[in-house]
């Protein structure tokens, strides 16, 4: 059944597709679906395929059009993000810009600020990352540590943050850092402040995960320097922002995940029958729960979508609320079950000796998905989080 | 249910509620289960009068109210949430699909009569299996003396005993074939079961020298069937998933509400995580149904995968949010005297009802070419 989100808009979804079909050739063809937001495989050949996006005008859609971006709306941000996604087209490099950075300008940035970044955030100028998680606070943010004290006109930043994801290769850090040691409210005295990476008081050290790739990094502020006007919606207000970025409820980040599963499942039941494993039923009842996650992950957008776009101003998202919030939950935990499947249906060589591209994908599939349960809100806090705001449970 | 439902749609989903808020309230239901008759007279009567279940898709030119699938959907939904003590699955799902599909002056004539609610129907097809499958129907049909006339048994009818009219499955010389056998016939036997679910009625039926009417053409039986199959399976899927809600709302306002160690039990993480665990589980089957519901409505080509998700994953999502109900509520979850069961119960026979879950895997991977 086609429920193409796309429908109601074709003349811009016609737009994507041809463009995709024109560009994604050559080098770009090659690396289809390759690399995730913690996978840094092909990364040069990803940079160069977003700068094909950005010379396309396509990074930056809902982006207001004095900053570089298109001013498009939510619904060709859909469309676009679902038919990216359908292309396999390589995953993107500078999603800590374009997912949190920049929409954190956007809501809370000074109009110098929006000047000075989002333009080159657009051009691939410049990259981004993440200085949230410190070694003594992960699901417990606001116990962050990192120091930032004003020095005449800059801000004097020391601490120690982690799992930035693609630190090695940032040229800028957004930084939560404690402003205001003695405030008695722990969440008030926080300050999220921009810090270029590329001075002698910031040091950056890729930390390898269990693939050995150098995904993320830990990044060491020692007489770290920044200007005045790098703070970022007011000294003080760090918590505010950051909460508000991140529950940004993006419909659009939902489709990448679900359309790549589907495709991994698809390889998986091509790889079981090439193996003869079909014939075993208990690895085609798995393959079928396998596709019946990935159907309701394809449902579940879809009504969340749907929801999204409706006509009704101001009850957007409203009747799916609770479907958008469970939606990494399961789909975390999906991505995991399948990776498990995928290591015992390509079997010995995928565990014992990795024999070819098959053998190699499932094994990555099942050692990088373990990260899925822990980034972005590990598990755990998504459980506190649906249990306490969806079915209000006492916190 | 639809992707996203209309204004209309959640108009009628008020209506529902607030008619069953009224008619199947958990008394009621009890009532019914202790009751001869098997359903609630008054409320079918009034479901008919009062918002036009029976007639809700009939076609109005067989004198019902023309409403779509995405409607029953809510009704299914809304109906499972009550519990409602009342032939919906049977007569408006089952007989209702089967006679629509056939057409003609014998399906106009009983269509006509479920629409004013004056007449119960269902239809039989199960034999051994609970699947629905052509090699288990040996009831056997025979026309001789110009007369149709079944013999065999249908050992798990819904509503068999409340239904003035049954469509039988039957086997004759050209292949499966539906008849229809009215209350009180000659030769017909039926037998009320005793089922773990006594919120859902069954009746055994047996057949010798029945007599009975063709309905449709000879042999073209089993095509219609699979049409009603389909439709069941995601009725059936639509009413799982208001169990599902209903089980998981009486389970949140539990651990809200009691208290132990000088706290709500909702705020100890294990109980919180385990409902939220099932919050995800409950929007799943929601999703899985509506999207199985808008296949149906669209006629879509992967109708029968849709609906067949929908049943593995709304029956294991009731059936595991009933079970936790149980859990959560301690001691009083396993009384007679407390509702939960009676979610329990129903979560475990729909999930057997149609064929189990196991069966739709198979189906689901002999669909999309895995066999």
């Amino acid at each position: 059944m086609n429920l193409d989100i796309g429908r109601g808009y074709s003349e811009f979804q016609d737009e994507v597709r041809t463009w995709l079909s024109e560009h994604l050739v050559g080098e770009f063809r090659e690396h289809l679906g390759v690399g995730s937001p913690t996978d840094d495989t092909a990364w040069d050949v990803r940079v160069e395929w977003e700068r094909e996006l950005s010379e396309g005008n396509w990074l930056g859609l809902t982006w207001p059009v004095e900053y570089g971006g298109r001013g498009l709306g939510l619904a060709q941000e859909i469309v676009f993000e679902y038919e990216y996604a359908r292309a396999g087209a390589p995953a993107r490099v500078n999603t800590q810009a374009f997912e949190l950075l920049g929409p954190t300008l956007l809501a809370f940035g000074s109009e110098e600020q929006k000047h000075r970044f989002l333009p080159r955030i657009i051009a691939v100028d410049e990259m981004w990352g993440q200085g949230f998680s410190e070694p003594g606070a992960g699901s417990d943010l606001a116990s962050v540590r990192t120091r930032a004290v004003h020095d005449g006109a800059e801000w004097r930043i020391d601490g120690q943050k982690v799992w930035t994801t693609f630190g090695d290769r940032a040229d800028w850090l957004y930084v939560l850092c404690r402003t205001d040691p003695d405030h008695a409210l722990r969440h008030r005295g926080l300050t999220l402040l921009l810090v270029p990476v590329a001075q002698s008081g910031v040091e950056v050290r890729p930390i390898e995960n269990i693939t050995r790739s150098t995904e993320f990094s830990e990044c060491f502020f020692n007489d770290a320097r920044t200007g005045e006007d790098m703070v970022v919606g007011g000294v003080g207000n760090g918590w505010r922002v950051v909460m508000t970025t991140l529950g940004l409820e993006r419909g659009s980040a939902l489709m990448p995940l679900q359309l790549s599963a589907e495709r991994e499942v698809g390889e998986l039941i091509e790889a079981a029958r090439a193996r003869g494993a079909l014939s075993d039923p208990r690895i085609r009842q798995r393959l079928v729960d396998a596709m019946i996650g990935v159907h309701i992950m394809r449902s579940t957008n879809l009504r969340v979508v749907t929801d999204l776009l409706a006509p009704k101003a101001g009850l957007a998202g409203r009747a799916t609320v609770a479907a958008a919030t469970t939606s990494k939950l399961f789909a975390s935990t999906h991505h995991q079950m399948l990776g498990e499947l995928a290591v015992e249906v390509l079997g010995a060589p995928a565990v014992f000796d990795v024999d070819g591209d098959a053998g190699d994908r499932a094994r990555k599939l099942f050692l990088l998905s373990r990260a899925e349960t822990i980034y972005g809100g590990t598990s755990e806090i998504q459980r506190n989080i649906i249990a306490e705001r969806v079915l209000g449970l006492p916190r | 249910m639809a992707m996203i439902t209309t204004d209309e749609q959640e108009a009628l989903r008020d209506v529902m509620r607030s008619f069953l808020t009224r008619y199947s309230s958990e008394s009621d239901v009890r009532a019914v289960m202790d009751g001869a008759a098997g359903y609630d007279e008054t409320a079918w009567r009034m479901a008919a009068g009062q918002i036009g279940v029976q007639a809700l898709v009939i076609p109005e030119e067989m004198g019902g109210a023309g409403y779509g699938f995405d409607e029953l959907a809510i009704v299914m939904e809304e109906t499972g949430r009550s519990l409602f003590p009342a032939p919906v699955l049977s007569t408006t799902v089952l007989a209702t699909s089967a006679l629509v599909a056939t057409g003609g002056p014998l399906a106009h004539e009983y269509l006509a009569r479920i629409a004013t609610g004056e007449l119960i129907a269902t239809v039989a097809v199960s034999e051994v299996l609970l699947h629905w499958d052509p090699a288990d129907i040996t009831t056997k049909a025979d026309k001789s003396g110009g007369t149709w006339r079944l013999t065999g048994a249908k050992p798990y009818v819904l509503d068999g005993g409340q239904a003035g009219v049954i469509i039988v499955a039957a086997r004759t010389a050209i292949g499966v074939s539906l008849f229809t056998v009215e209350a009180g016939a000659e030769g017909m036997a039926v037998t009320a079961l005793e089922s773990m679910d006594q919120t859902r009625r069954l009746a055994r039926v047996t057949f010798d020298g029945t007599p009975a009417v063709l309905l449709g053409e000879d042999g073209s039986g089993w095509a219609i069937l699979c049409v009603v199959y389909d439709r069941a399976l995601v009725a059936l899927a639509c009413e799982q998933v208001g169990g599902a809600r209903a089980a998981l709302e009486m389970t949140v306002d539990y651990v809200n509400m009691r208290q132990q160690f000088g706290r709500p039990i909702g705020s100890f993480q294990a109980i919180k995580h385990r409902c939220a665990d099932l919050l995800v589980e409950v929007e799943s089957a929601r999703s899985a149904a509506a999207y199985a519901s808008t296949a149906v409505t669209a006629g879509a080509d992967d109708l029968s995968v849709a609906a067949s998700i929908a049943k593995v994953y709304c029956s294991q999502a009731f059936y595991h949010v009933a079970a936790e109900c149980i859990q959560m509520h301690g001691g009083i979850g396993f009384t007679w005297e407390h509702p939960a069961h009676l979610y329990f119960k129903r979560a475990k026979s729909s999930e057997a009802l149609f064929g189990w879950p196991a069966y739709h895997r198979e189906r689901i991977a002999a669909l999309i070419g895995l066999i």
